[in-house]
C-alpha cells in the first residue's frame, strides 16, 4: 500500500480527538440565561502571583455573592427596570449583567473604583479595542459549540484549529492596543499587566505560533475537481485559468454601476455531505503530511482558553454595556458626569440632569431633552416640588433617584457636573394605578407602605414621594403630608416630595421649594423645567418662532455658508 | 459604456429620494401641469422627467451641456424618438424572457442570462446602425460622444467574440473546477476553470510514482449523492453565472439608464411641441455661476399658466442684477403670485437644462431652490397656522446653504401684522446675512417697509402690483416701493360695484 491510499478514518486516530468537544469548557451561554459557569470553576489564577482578580469588585469572590434587587419598588417607581433591560438588551448573558446593575455599593472606594474604569474608557480607542476583543471571544464560544455539531473527524479539527487562532489573535491584539493605552484605573492596570505576562508566557508564544504555522499549510492546499456526470476526479491544481474572469473581461465595457450580486450563498456550514467528505477524504491522502500534523496539534492544545482572562471578559460587560447605553444619548449633545460621592456631607447638587429613560426614548424620535439643575445649601435637605401638571414633576422625581442610584453603583451620571450622597438605601412612593372600587383601602394601604419605609430608614436614606394621598379630602391630605415631613424632618434625610399641596414647602427652613413651568401662551406644551422660582414667559410670536428655531441668531447659526 | 445624456462624467441617480423640497416645490409652483405635457400620457417619461427637474444642477456648464443636447433633439426629433423606441423594445422583451433572476441554482442562473444575453445582443446591433446614420449629424458633445463610443465598443470582432462565449456557456463537456480549503475543511472558492491537457508522468501512469489524482463515482442510485453533485456543481458556476448575469445586467442598466436620460429629453420635445403651438415664446437661458447675482428678463411668463390658458397671458420683464431682495406688493389679484411662480418656474427649468417660457433670460444658478407658499386648506385651523407655516420654515432652513434662492408667498400672516412682521424680518434679514436671495410678495407694510432704509439699501428690489387710473389691473409688476395700504378696497368694489351697476 503506497503511503497516500493510508486510510485515514477516524479509527485510526483514536479517541483523543474526539474528545474534543468534551475536553474542555465551551459551553458559554449564548442566550438569556444566567449561566454560572465560572463559579463551578476552581480559578486557576489562584496559583498564579500577581494575579489579577475582578473589575467589578475589590474582592473577585464579592461578584458571586450579591443580592438581586429587581424586585424592589424603587425599581419600577424609578423607571429603573426600564433603564436596565435597555442597557442589556443586545448583551451577552443579560441577567448577570442586570444583576450588577441593580446592586448598590456602600463603599466610596468600590464606587470610585468604578469611575476610574469608566474614565479609562472614555478613551474611545481603548474601547474600541475592549468591544472587539468581547466580539471575537463570542466567536471563539460560537466555535466551540459548533464543532459538537460536526459529524467528519477532519472539519472538527480544521474548526478547532479556527477557534484557536481566533483566541490567538484575539489576546495578542488586545495585548498590543492596551499597551499603547493610557490606563489610570488600578483595575484596568492589573488587568493588563496579567495580560502582559501571560502573552509573553512560553505557553502562549507556543500556541500562538503552531496554530498561524499549521493555518498557512492549510490554506496554502489548492485542488482541482473535475465532474462529468457521476464521476468525479480530486487532483491538485496545475495552473489552469479562471474561465468567469473571460467572461467578465468580455463584457466588461458595459459596466454600469452596482448590480445585484447573482453568487448564491451556500449556507450549511458547518456540515458536510457524504459527497464532501469522500472528497475531504480523499484529500487527506493528497496531501497527507499535512493532514497528519493538524491531528497532533488538536491532541496537544484541548484546554487553552485561560479562566482569568474569561472572567475580565464578562465581568466587562457591565461597563460596555452602559457606554452603549448612553453613547446615542452623548451623541446628541447630552452630557454625563463623574458625580463626587459622600457618606458625610448631604450638601449635593447637579447641573443640567435629565431623566435617563426619557432621554434615551426621546433621543431614538430627535426629540430634544429638558435637562434640569439642583442642589442643597447647608442645612437643605428636601425638594418640594409643586406646580402645573404636565410639567415634569414627576420626571424630576425620578431624575433625583436615578440620578443617586446609578451614582451608587459607579457609572457616570447624567449632568455635566454633580455632587451626590451616597445612601443606604432609597425608598419611594408612588401613586399605584388607582381602583375606584376600593378609595378607603387605598389610603390605608398608601399609609402601610409609607410607615413601613419610615420603620426602615434611617438617617442616611432616600425617600421620594410622589403625590401621595390624592384619593383624600384636601384636608386629609394636608394634615397627613404635614405628619409625614414632620418625620422626614426629624430623620434629616434626604427627600423629594412632589405634591399639590402647597403648603408642605413653607414647614421647615430645611425644605426648599421647586416649581415646574409652562409655557403660558401654550399651556398643552410640556416643558419638564422645575426651577426654584417663578416661570416667566415670552411674547408668544418670538416665543414660538424660538420654538423652530426661526429667531435671526437661531437661524443664522444655522445656515450653512 | 455609458449614456451620459445628463451629465458629461456620471449617471443621474433614478433610484434616490426625490429631494426633501421637492412635494412643496410641485404644490407651489404647479409643477403637475408641466409633468403631464411633458408625459403625454406615459408614466415613465413623467417619473423621470419630474426627477430630473426637481434635481437641480448647480454648475452653469453642465446646465449647457443638457442645453446642447436638448437643441440636437429639436434639430433632429426622428433620431431621438428612434433611439428611444430601441431602449423600450429591450425593456419589454426582456419582460417576455423566462427570468433567471429568482433562481437558486446557479446552472439554471447561467442558462437564463445566456437567453438575455442573445436578446440584448440583436438591440445593440440597432443602436450601432443608428450611431453610423447620424454621428455627423449632431452639435452637441453628449450625443457625439454616445455614437462615437457605439462605433468603437461595438465594432463587428467585437460581435463575434460574444457568439462564441454564449456557446461555450453551454458547458457540454463537464465542469473543471479549482478549489481551497475553509477553515472547517471543507471545500471553499470554487473557481470555474478553462481545462488545459493534463498528462501523468510516467511513473505514476505505470503506478510506481505517487498519485496526482484519485477518483470516485456516485453509483447511480445515490440520489442523495447526484444531488449534492449537482450542488457541487452549481457552486463551481457560481462564479460564471454571476458574471454571465451581471453582464446581462449591466447591458440592460445601460438600456434602461439610455432610456431614462432619453425620456427626460423626449419630455422636452412633447413640450416644445405644445408651447409652440399656442406660439408662447421659449428661449434657452444664460445660466451664470452661483457666486453672482443676477435676474434679468424679458416677456417671462408662468409656463404652467400658459398651458392651461386658453387665452394670450401677459409677460414681465425685470432687471434685478445685483438685487438680492425681491418684494413684490400691491394690488390683490394683481398678478403678484403668478410672477412669483413665473420666475421659480422658469429658475428650476433653468437648473435642469430646459429652454424657459421667455423672450430672454439670464439669471445666476442658485444652490438650492425652495418655496414657503401660504397654504389655503390651512385656513380654517387659525390657531395652528402659524405653527404650521414656522415648521414648514424651520424644515427649509435645514436644507438650506448660502447662495440658495427662497420664493416667499403672503408667509407669516397668520398672526397680526406686528407680530408676522417681527416675525418675518428676523428671518429675512437672516437670509439676507446669510447670502441667500429672497424673492418676498408680501402685504405686510411694516415688514416690507422696513428694507427701504437698510444701510446697503441697494439690495433690495421693489415692485408693485400696478393699477391704471380707472383701477383696472393689466397684471404687470413696476418698480415701485410698498405702500401702506393694499388693494382689497378696489377689489371689493370691482366685484361688488361692477356686477351691480353695469355702467
Amino acid at each position: 500500500m503506497s503511503q497516500s491510499e493510508r486510510d485515514v478514518t477516524q479509527t485510526e486516530t483514536p479517541s483523543l480527538v474526539r474528545n474534543l468537544s468534551t475536553g474542555y469548557d465551551s459551553p458559554v451561554s449564548l442566550n438569556n440565561e444566567v449561566a454560572d459557569v465560572e463559579t463551578t470553576k476552581p480559578s486557576s489564577a489562584a496559583s498564579t502571583p500577581g494575579l489579577f482578580g475582578s473589575l467589578l469588585f475589590e474582592q473577585s469572590c464579592d461578584a458571586e455573592h450579591i443580592e438581586d434587587q429587581n424586585s424592589e419598588s424603587f425599581v419600577s417607581d424609578l423607571n429603573l427596570d426600564i433603564i436596565v433591560s435597555a442597557i442589556v438588551a443586545g448583551q451577552r448573558d443579560p441577567g448577570f449583567v442586570a444583576k450588577h446593575f441593580y446592586n448598590q455599593l456602600h463603599d466610596i472606594q468600590e464606587v470610585y473604583s468604578r469611575q476610574e474604569i469608566f474614565r479609562d474608557l472614555e478613551d474611545q480607542t481603548l474601547l474600541k479595542a475592549l468591544k472587539d476583543f468581547a466580539q471575537n471571544i463570542l466567536q471563539v464560544d460560537i466555535h466551540a459549540q459548533q464543532i459538537e455539531k460536526m459529524q467528519n473527524h477532519y472539519q472538527k479539527e480544521g474548526w478547532f484549529l479556527d477557534e484557536v487562532a481566533i483566541y490567538c489573535e484575539a489576546i495578542s491584539v488586545l495585548s498590543a492596543r492596551l499597551n499603547s493605552c493610557n490606563l489610570r484605573s488600578k483595575r484596568l492596570n492589573a488587568f493588563r499587566n496579567y495580560l502582559s505576562d501571560y502573552v509573553s508566557s512560553d505557553e502562549f508564544v507556543c500556541l500562538n505560533i503552531e496554530t498561524n504555522n499549521l493555518k498557512k499549510i492549510l490554506a496554502d492546499i489548492k485542488y482541482s475537481i473535475r465532474i462529468k456526470g457521476l464521476k468525479v476526479e480530486v487532483r491538485r491544481y496545475e495552473g489552469e485559468s479562471d474561465y468567469s474572469a473571460e467572461v467578465d473581461k468580455t463584457f466588461e465595457r458595459f459596466k454600469q454601476g452596482a448590480v445585484k450580486d447573482y453568487q448564491i450563498f451556500y449556507p450549511g456550514r458547518p456540515g458536510m455531505n457524504h459527497v464532501g467528505t469522500r472528497i475531504l477524504e480523499l484529500l487527506a491522502r493528497l496531501f497527507s503530511t499535512e493532514f497528519c500534523a493538524l491531528d497532533d496539534y488538536c491532541l496537544q492544545h484541548v484546554g487553552f482558553f485561560d479562566e482569568n482572562i474569561r472572567r475580565f471578559e464578562r465581568e466587562l460587560r457591565f461597563y460596555v454595556a452602559y457606554i452603549e447605553y448612553i453613547s446615542p444619548i452623548r451623541l446628541a449633545g447630552l452630557r454625563f458626569c463623574y458625580p463626587e460621592v459622600s457618606q458625610e456631607s448631604k450638601e449635593i447638587f447637579a447641573n443640567d440632569t435629565f431623566d435617563l429613560a426619557l432621554a434615551n426614548k426621546l433621543v431614538s424620535t430627535r426629540t430634544p431633552v429638558i435637562s434640569n439643575d439642583f442642589y442643597l445649601k447647608g442645612l437643605e435637605r428636601v425638594l418640594v416640588i409643586s406646580g402645573p401638571n404636565q410639567g415634569g414633576k414627576t420626571t424630576f422625581a425620578r431624575t433625583f433617584g436615578q440620578l443617586h442610584h446609578f451614582a451608587s453603583i459607579g457609572c457616570p451620571v447624567p449632568g455635566t457636573s454633580a455632587r451626590l450622597f451616597l445612601f443606604d438605601k432609597i425608598y419611594t412612593h408612588f401613586e399605584q394605578e388607582e381602583d375606584p372600587a376600593n378609595m378607603n383601602g387605598k389610603l390605608e394601604d398608601d399609609l402601610v407602605r409609607i410607615h413601613d419605609v419610615f420603620e426602615k430608614a434611617t438617617t442616611n436614606s432616600i425617600i421620594i414621594m410622589n403625590e401621595i394621598f390624592t384619593s383624600t379630602t384636601l384636608n386629609d391630605a394636608r394634615c397627613l403630608g404635614t405628619k409625614i415631613m414632620e418625620r422626614v424632618i426629624e430623620l434629616d434625610l434626604l427627600c423629594v416630595y412632589v405634591t399639590f399641596i402647597d403648603e408642605i414647602a413653607s414647614l421647615g427652613e430645611t425644605i426648599v421649594s421647586m416649581k415646574s413651568t409652562i409655557v403660558p401662551e401654550n399651556p398643552s406644551e410640556r416643558t419638564y423645567k422645575v426651577v426654584r422660582g417663578p416661570a416667566d414667559g415670552l411674547a408668544y410670536a418670538l416665543a414660538i418662532a424660538e420654538k423652530y428655531h426661526l429667531t435671526y441668531d437661531l437661524m443664522r447659526k444655522r445656515i450653512i455658508s | 459604456m455609458k449614456a451620459h445624456l445628463l451629465y458629461a462624467q456620471h449617471d443621474f441617480d433614478f433610484d434616490g429620494e426625490l429631494p426633501p423640497n421637492s412635494q412643496d416645490l410641485i404644490q407651489d409652483l404647479g409643477l403637475s401641469t408641466l409633468f403631464e405635457s411633458m408625459a403625454q400620457g406615459d408614466k415613465f417619461i413623467l417619473d423621470v422627467s419630474k426627477r430630473v427637474m426637481l434635481t437641480s444642477l448647480t454648475d452653469s456648464e453642465e446646465i449647457t451641456y443638457r442645453q446642447h443636447i436638448l437643441a440636437d433633439c429639436i434639430a433632429y426629433p426622428e433620431m431621438a424618438r428612434r433611439l428611444y423606441e430601441i431602449t423600450v423594445t429591450s425593456v419589454r422583451a426582456k419582460k417576455g424572457l423566462w427570468g433567471h433572476r429568482s433562481s437558486h441554482f446557479p446552472s439554471s442562473i447561467l442558462s437564463g442570462a445566456v437567453r438575455e444575453l442573445e436578446m440584448f445582443v440583436g438591440l445593440l446591433k440597432q443602436l450601432r446602425v443608428l450611431a453610423d446614420g447620424f454621428v455627423g449629424q449632431v452639435h452637441s458633445d453628449g450625443f457625439v460622444t454616445l455614437f462615437r463610443s457605439l462605433q468603437t465598443d461595438l465594432d463587428d470582432e467585437y460581435f463575434a467574440t460574444i457568439d462564441r462565449h454564449l456557446k461555450r456557456l453551454r458547458f457540454q463537456d463537464g465542469v473543471l473546477m479549482s478549489a481551497e480549503l475553509y477553515k472547517d475543511n471543507s471545500g471553499t472558492n470554487y473557481i470555474l476553470r478553462s481545462p488545459l491537457d493534463i498528462k501523468l508522468g510516467w511513473k505514476e501512469r505505470i503506478g510506481i510514482g505517487p498519485r496526482s489524482s484519485y477518483t470516485f463515482a456516485i453509483p447511480s442510485r445515490d440520489e442523495a449523492g447526484a444531488n449534492a453533485l449537482s450542488d457541487l456543481v452549481n457552486r463551481g458556476l457560481n462564479t460564471v453565472a454571476n458574471a454571465t448575469a451581471q453582464s446581462a445586467d449591466h447591458i440592460e442598466s445601460y438600456f434602461s439608464m439610455l432610456r431614462s436620460e432619453l425620456g427626460f429629453y423626449i419630455g422636452c420635445l412633447n413640450l416644445k411641441e405644445q408651447l409652440q403651438e399656442m406660439n408662447q415664446p421659449t428661449c434657452f437661458p444664460v445660466p451664470i455661476a452661483w457666486n453672482n447675482v443676477e435676474l434679468t428678463f424679458t416677456e417671462l411668463r408662468d409656463a404652467s399658466l400658459a398651458l392651461r390658458a386658453q387665452g394670450p397671458i401677459v409677460g414681465n420683464d425685470i432687471d434685478a442684477a445685483g438685487n438680492m431682495l425681491i418684494l413684490i406688493t400691491g394690488a390683490n389679484s394683481g398678478g403678484k403670485s403668478t410672477f412669483l411662480r413665473s420666475v421659480g418656474l422658469a429658475q428650476l427649468m433653468m437648473q435642469c437644462g430646459m429652454f424657459v417660457t421667455a423672450e430672454s433670460y439670464r439669471a445666476n444658478v442658485s444652490t438650492g431652490i425652495f418655496t414657503h407658499f401660504i397654504r389655503e386648506e390651512d385656513a380654517s385651523m387659525r390657531s395652528g397656522r402659524l405653527d404650521e407655516e414656522l415648521l414648514r420654515m424651520s424644515t427649509i432652513t435645514d436644507q438650506l446653504t448660502s447662495h440658495s434662492i427662497v420664493f416667499f408667498n403672503e408667509s407669516f400672516a397668520a398672526t397680526n401684522e406686528r407680530e408676522g412682521s417681527e416675525i418675518a424680518r428676523q428671518i429675512v434679514r437672516a437670509l439676507l446675512d446669510a447670502h441667500v436671495k429672497v424673492l418676498f410678495v408680501t402685504h405686510q407694510f411694516d415688514f416690507a417697509e422696513s428694507f427701504c432704509n437698510r444701510q446697503n439699501g441697494n439690495v433690495a428690489l421693489f415692485l408693485r402690483a400696478e393699477r391704471d387710473a380707472d383701477g383696472h389691473r393689466n397684471f404687470r409688476l413696476v418698480k415701485r416701493e410698498p405702500l401702506p395700504t393694499s388693494y382689497g378696497e378696489d377689489l371689493y368694489n370691482k366685484v361688488f360695484l361692477s356686477s351691480s351697476n353695469p355702467n
